[in-house]
């Protein structure tokens, strides 16, 4: 085995990208990607998120003026094939004349690394992806999940420097999103490869990224662990996008959002006035016996299994979204008195 | 329930008919009628069935036909690798004046063989633009516009704008994530070509090329207006039957055609291994 390389660190700095036709796809901006470090780009479709993983691939060169950093080496004039990366793609893009030993194989081959080397790589990737019987097959024989796997080993096969993956999972079905959605995860963290991880659904940038990227029309919102991003985004438009929140409005006033309908704690400080505050769904619960601090008639009631979601009128402009543990046998039209157990964030720059 | 499935089932038989009908009328009234037809007249000159076997052993009929082979081979092949590259070229970059090019390179489909070979005159003909320059540049008169060069140009005209559109249409469905799956992996331009790029457009290059031949075989128009050295076949097909009035002998050799341009395209599709049909 050759000693693996130290994991690469990322660096971009005042990148944009306006493609031929004037579109402006992202507004100069800079990243760093830490050695080893998953990364996650978050954000709804055509916000900006693959070219950005193109400039880092270097498919696409940045506007000029912007640069890209591998270690200590300028790579902005660099085209892909000499980057050292490995691209996962949503459509799988596996050579439908290769086998999947073949496909595999494909980047040692080229790369003119003798055959039984090739040989004795391509095995561990089969074993290492579970796929060691679909090593003859044609790729038209695979399912989704099967393909992806091989497009995962073929990816990996030449020891890149750093994994790109550009929605990876969003043609497969719920069930198998997830189950390889952890395979991914736990490759990952045995490889320890630097990676960049595109995708628009928040629970799987949660799941795997160190750190999450919000973006948001060919900018950066936000940038921070799943933890940061989920309780202080940065907007509105970070708190709506990953998971759901509710806002109320009134008027703020000794660490208290007053409203007709009650009060709500608020987490810090904040001038009075008129303002709004944002709290999720699972930070509310019945106030039971104990002190209540919001009142609303319950609206809709889903049993989810684990939990059940209510929606309840009266409180704010729209129904306040609620997520209690177990089962809730109350009839619609009830009075529901609410508890807050977390101080809820005053919303910035509220419209 | 029953009877539900028993009407459907039915339901599908009668419209298979329906949609069949036509086809085996077709195939019996304008294929194997005349075919039979002219396979037997063949027969039915002074030579009888020896007809055929004249057409590839008499001399001057066999070496029409090996021209008219060599001819149509090496059309399609310069077509395939020009269409081939402009058109992918063409599906992957959008310019100003794209759609007006593409346009214009398509517009030779509609020109009879008779205005393309008038159009090889005027290139490379005895007043040809060429011929002129050539003069113009010291090099002596250049005319080769009744040569077999002159055909294979008249020919590439004509073949180009088919083999374009099919090559464009299949390169637009071929998912551009391949060629970048490839280059992440370090290959080089050319292997892109061998690896992903001809595979994926195989199909295409197959039917396109197909076509092409077949076209090649049994165009006419433009050999007839050149009036060139050389004859192909269908130009012999139509002296013997003109001029020698050898009816057996021309309707032999056009079943010969047929059936060489069919061998050939069988044999190119086995040597490429895929499940194209030979369509022409
Ligand atoms: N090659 C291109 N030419 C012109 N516009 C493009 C091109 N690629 C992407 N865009 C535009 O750039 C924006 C960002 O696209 P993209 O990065 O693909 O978004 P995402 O991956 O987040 O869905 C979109 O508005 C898209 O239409
Ligand atoms: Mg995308």
């Amino acid at each position: 085995m050759t000693p693996r390389d130290p994991a690469l660190a990322i660096r971009l700095e005042g990148c944009a990208k306006t493609f031929a036709d004037g579109t402006k796809a992202l507004a100069p901006l800079d990243l760093a990607i830490g050695a080893g470090e998953t990364l996650a780009f978050l954000g709804p479709s055509g916000c900006g998120k693959t070219t950005l993983l193109r400039l880092i691939a270097g498919l696409d060169s940045p506007d000029p003026g912007g640069r890209v950093w591998f270690d200590d080496k300028e790579v902005t004039p660099l085209p892909i094939e000499r980057r050292q990366v490995g691209m996962v793609f949503q459509s799988y893009a596996l050579f439908p004349n290769m086998t999947v030993a073949e496909n595999i194989a494909y980047g040692l081959k080229v790369r003119g690394e003798p055959r039984d080397r090739r040989r004795t790589r391509v095995a561990e990737l089969l074993a290492m992806m579970r796929i060691e019987a679909l090593a003859g097959r044609a790729i038209d024989q695979l399912s989704g999940g099967q393909r992806q796997r091989v497009a995962l080993a073929r990816a990996i096969a030449p020891r890149p420097r750093l994994l790109l993956f550009d929605e990876p999972l969003t043609a497969l079905d719920a069930k198998l999103r997830e189950a390889l959605r952890l395979e991914i995860d736990g490759l990952l963290r045995k490889l320890g490869t630097t990676a960049v991880y595109v995708t628009h659904d928040q629970a799987e940038a949660m799941a795997l990224g160190d750190r999450i990227v919000v973006m948001n029309h060919g900018r950066i919102a936000q940038i921070g662990t799943p933890h940061e991003i989920y309780h202080h985004p940065a907007d509105r438009f970070v708190a709506e996008f990953v998971g759901l929140m509710n806002h109320v409005s009134g008027e703020i006033r000794d660490g208290w959002l007053h409203c007709p309908a009650g009060r709500i704690p608020l987490d810090r400080e904040t001038a009075a006035g008129q303002g709004e505050v944002m709290f999720r769904p699972e930070t509310v619960c019945l106030a039971g016996t104990g002190e209540t601090h919001l009142k609303g008639t319950l609206a809709a009631s889903f049993f989810l299994g684990d939990r059940t979601r209510l929606l309840v009128d009266g409180i704010g402009e729209q129904s306040i979204v609620v997520d209690v543990v177990g089962p809730v046998d109350l009839p619609l039209g009830t009075p529901v008195p609410l508890r807050i157990q977390s101080p809820a964030m005053a919303a910035k720059g509220s419209t | 329930m029953n009877v539900g499935t028993w009407r459907m089932g039915r339901g599908t038989n009668t419209l298979a008919f329906v949609l069949a009908a036509p086809a085996v009328v077709v195939f019996g009234a304008f294929w194997l009628l005349p075919m039979a037809r002219l396979a037997v007249f063949a027969a039915g000159g002074q030579l009888g069935w020896a007809a055929y076997l004249a057409v590839v052993t008499h001399p001057r009929y066999l070496e029409s036909l090996i021209s008219t082979v060599v001819l149509s081979a090496a059309v399609t092949a310069a077509t395939l690798a020009i269409g081939g590259i402009a058109g992918v070229f063409l599906s992957r970059h959008r310019f100003p004046g794209h759609g007006l090019l593409v346009g214009m390179l398509t517009l030779p489909m509609a020109f009879p063989g008779v205005v393309v070979g008038f159009l090889v005159i005027l290139l490379a003909g005895r007043q040809g633009l060429i011929g002129l320059l050539a003069q113009a540049l010291g090099a002596g008169k250049l005319v080769f516009a009744y040569s077999m060069t002159g055909l294979f140009l008249g020919y590439l005209y004509f073949s180009i704008p088919r083999v374009l559109l099919t090559i464009m249409a299949a390169a637009e469905k071929l998912d551009p994530a391949l060629e970048e799956a490839a280059r992440s992996l370090g290959a080089s331009p050319r292997q892109i070509l061998q690896d992903v790029l001809i595979p994926g457009l195989k199909p295409a290059l197959i039917s396109a090329g197909a076509l092409c031949f077949a076209t090649s075989m049994g165009a006419f128009g433009t050999a007839f207006t050149l009036a060139t050295r050389i004859s192909v076949l269908p130009m012999t097909i139509y002296t013997e039957f003109t001029l020698f009035a050898d009816m057996a002998i021309a309707a032999a050799m056009s079943l010969v055609l047929g059936a060489v341009t069919w061998l050939v395209l069988a044999l190119a599709r086995n040597a490429t291994g895929a499940g194209v049909a030979a369509a022409a």
